[in-house]
């Protein structure tokens, strides 16, 4: 068990040093920095300047070393743009960022799981087709624009809820549900493979053999066990929710640190864009890390591997 | 008819569909997609109050007629969906392949590839390199293709171990074979049908990505008539023409839709069966 969790942390330390090394190179090789910091109508001398006071004239791996334990420590630089830490900007904005993922998932799992049981229930039947249906249509759907439409259909035409900014809770309902629709179509088929596995098994017959009640064997016996994969996978989903929030809170104006990287792409605000890159991987590496210590704790076999 | 070859046969109509729509965009569409007629700005659809069968679907704000650029449109989501698939299948195939045969090493470096690639956010990556190289069709199929190839690699990885130690591999090497022979052709002609399954889900992927990288202004530059970039210009008059949004917005919904309907119906079809 201490075996199986050091590998995996060692790992993980690994994948998210390589990042490092990415979100670095991200930015350096990919253009002259200074010249994109300084814009289109900047002269060769605004560059030679930019370059020497963003220390951008020393050699590349110094600046790695510097950036990497200076981040080390929470010290992201300064954002050109903002003027002020890179660390503090990121620390104001992830609330919103980590309130809009969390909500993303709970609805998400709300919608899931009880469509995912009610098809291995109905296995076969029109209602699991239909169900099926469900989950394509989720995966066919272009978030920013289910965002546009459901801003022009709830928030326009109906007013029932904000269309934008999360002043009130339930600002995250209308992000809250086009996050979730990115997620839903995998956690909802795992949930009935999961689950037409389990009501095949003995212990399902003999339970219901002992006369339980069909609520008692579905929810309290076959549930546990199918649960076990849709929690792993549902942590690793919530990973790539964050991840894909960039284009949810730029639908909805929310300024999260998905908000707070497209503006610093688009303005070339590089410190900001390397540090988010960092942070996005690390809770995706944590949240992979935490799936697979659930994993182990509940399924003694993997404790060897 | 089952309803599974119902829906494969959904998907087959509407891919194909798409297709010869975008093949023969120069002959279908009544007008030229860049030509702007000032004139005639956010002219509504045919069916609606003040529409003209003159514009179909309808002009947007710079006076484009939307049907035209809807169908030329079709060609950059096909072509980014399939370029990029081909760049993503290569690296991912290669690495997929070389990891899953020789096993040890290299398949723990494989595998930490898998890891990390996994691990970087994909949408804000593609973003930046976007952002810093400038938008270009190329530009976006590399950058797709450089990060959409870890299924490719998870697939032919396991597959590849699964076809690796039978027979007729064992008898390839005893007559001699080439390492690189068996590789390319005993191994992949028979992982072939699971790739093919991977490349039609990714394909759909893409195509969406493509769609919200040009949305955020970081895809394809305009004047081009991407349909993400289409929903992206007409989001400012939304409120007062939804149809602006709605167009471009079921057109990428269905083409997708077609693309996974497909890709379920080959996956049954080839007997491939797959964790997702």
């Amino acid at each position: 068990m201490v075996r199986f969790l050091l590998r995996r942390a060692i790992l993980a330390a690994m994948v998210t040093l390589t990042v490092l090394v990415v979100a670095f190179a991200l930015t350096r090789l990919s253009g002259d920095l200074a010249v994109s910091i300084a814009g289109p109508n900047a002269t060769a001398e605004d560059v030679a300047t930019i370059r020497k006071n963003y220390g951008l004239d020393r050699p590349l791996p110094m600046q790695f070393l510097e950036w990497a334990a200076n981040a080390a420590s929470g010290d992201f630089g300064r954002s050109y743009l903002y003027r002020a830490p890179v660390a503090g900007l990121i620390k104001d904005r992830l609330p919103i960022t980590i309130g809009l993922g969390l909500s993303g998932l709970t609805i998400a799992l709300l919608t899931a799981i009880p469509l995912g049981i009610l098809s291995a229930m109905r296995e076969g039947s029109l209602l699991d087709r239909a169900i099926g249906l469900i989950a394509l249509i989720g995966q066919a759907m272009p978030s920013f624009w289910l965002g546009l439409v459901l801003i022009i259909g709830f928030g326009l035409k109906l007013q029932w809820l904000p269309i934008s900014g999360v002043d009130t809770w339930d600002g995250y309902i209308l992000p809250g549900i086009v996050l979730a629709f990115s997620a839903i179509p995998a956690l909802l088929r795992l949930t009935r493979a999961g689950m037409i596995e389990a009501l095949a098994s003995d212990y399902i017959r003999t339970a219901r053999a002992k006369g339980l009640s069909t609520a008692s064997v579905v929810l309290k016996h076959a549930l546990r066990n199918a649960s076990m994969p849709v929690v792993s996978v549902a942590a690793v989903q919530l990973g790539f929710m964050l991840g894909g929030s960039i284009v949810i809170e730029t639908v909805f104006a929310l300024h999260g640190v998905g908000y707070l990287a497209w503006e610093s792409i688009s303005k070339n605000d590089f410190p900001v864009v390397q540090a988010v890159v960092l942070l996005l991987a690390m809770i995706y590496v944590g949240l992979t890390l935490i799936a697979d210590m659930m994993n182990a704790v509940l399924d003694p076999r993997l404790r060897a591997g | 008819m089952t309803a599974r070859s119902i829906s494969t046969g959904l998907g087959l109509f509407i891919v194909g569909a798409i297709v010869l729509i975008a093949l023969g965009a120069g002959l279908l569409a009544p007008h030229d997609p860049f030509t702007q007629d000032l004139m005639y700005r956010m002219v509504p659809p045919r069916w609606m109050d003040g529409g003209t069968s003159l514009h179909l679907l309808g002009t947007d704000q710079l006076g484009r007629d939307y049907l035209s650029r809807l169908i030329y449109g079709a060609r950059i989501s096909l072509l980014i969906g399939s370029l990029t698939v081909v760049t993503s299948g290569l690296i991912g195939t290669t690495l997929g392949i070389t990891g899953g045969y020789f096993g040890g090493r290299i398949d723990d470096a494989v595998m930490f590839a898998i890891t990390c690639r996994l691990a970087i956010p994909l949408i804000l990556v593609a973003l930046t390199v976007v952002a810093l190289v400038g938008s270009s069709l190329t530009v976006v199929v590399l950058t797709l293709g450089l990060l959409l190839w870890e299924r490719f690699a998870v697939v032919a990885r396991t597959t590849t171990m699964q076809v690796r130690n039978l027979d007729y591999i064992a008898a390839a090497r005893a007559a001699g074979a080439s390492t690189a022979h068996i590789l390319i052709k005993e191994i992949l002609p028979n992982i072939l049908t699971h790739l093919i399954v991977v490349a039609t889900l990714e394909m759909a992927l893409a195509i969406l990505l493509e769609a919200a990288l040009s949305f955020l202004g970081l895809g394809v530059p305009p004047p081009l008539p991407s349909w993400g970039l289409m929903i992206a210009e007409g989001k400012d008059y939304m409120f007062f023409s939804p149809w602006v949004i709605m167009v471009p917005g079921i057109a990428l919904f269905v083409l997708v839709f077609g693309i996974n309907l497909l890709g379920d119906g080959l996956r049954d079809l080839l007997g491939v069966s797959q964790r997702r």
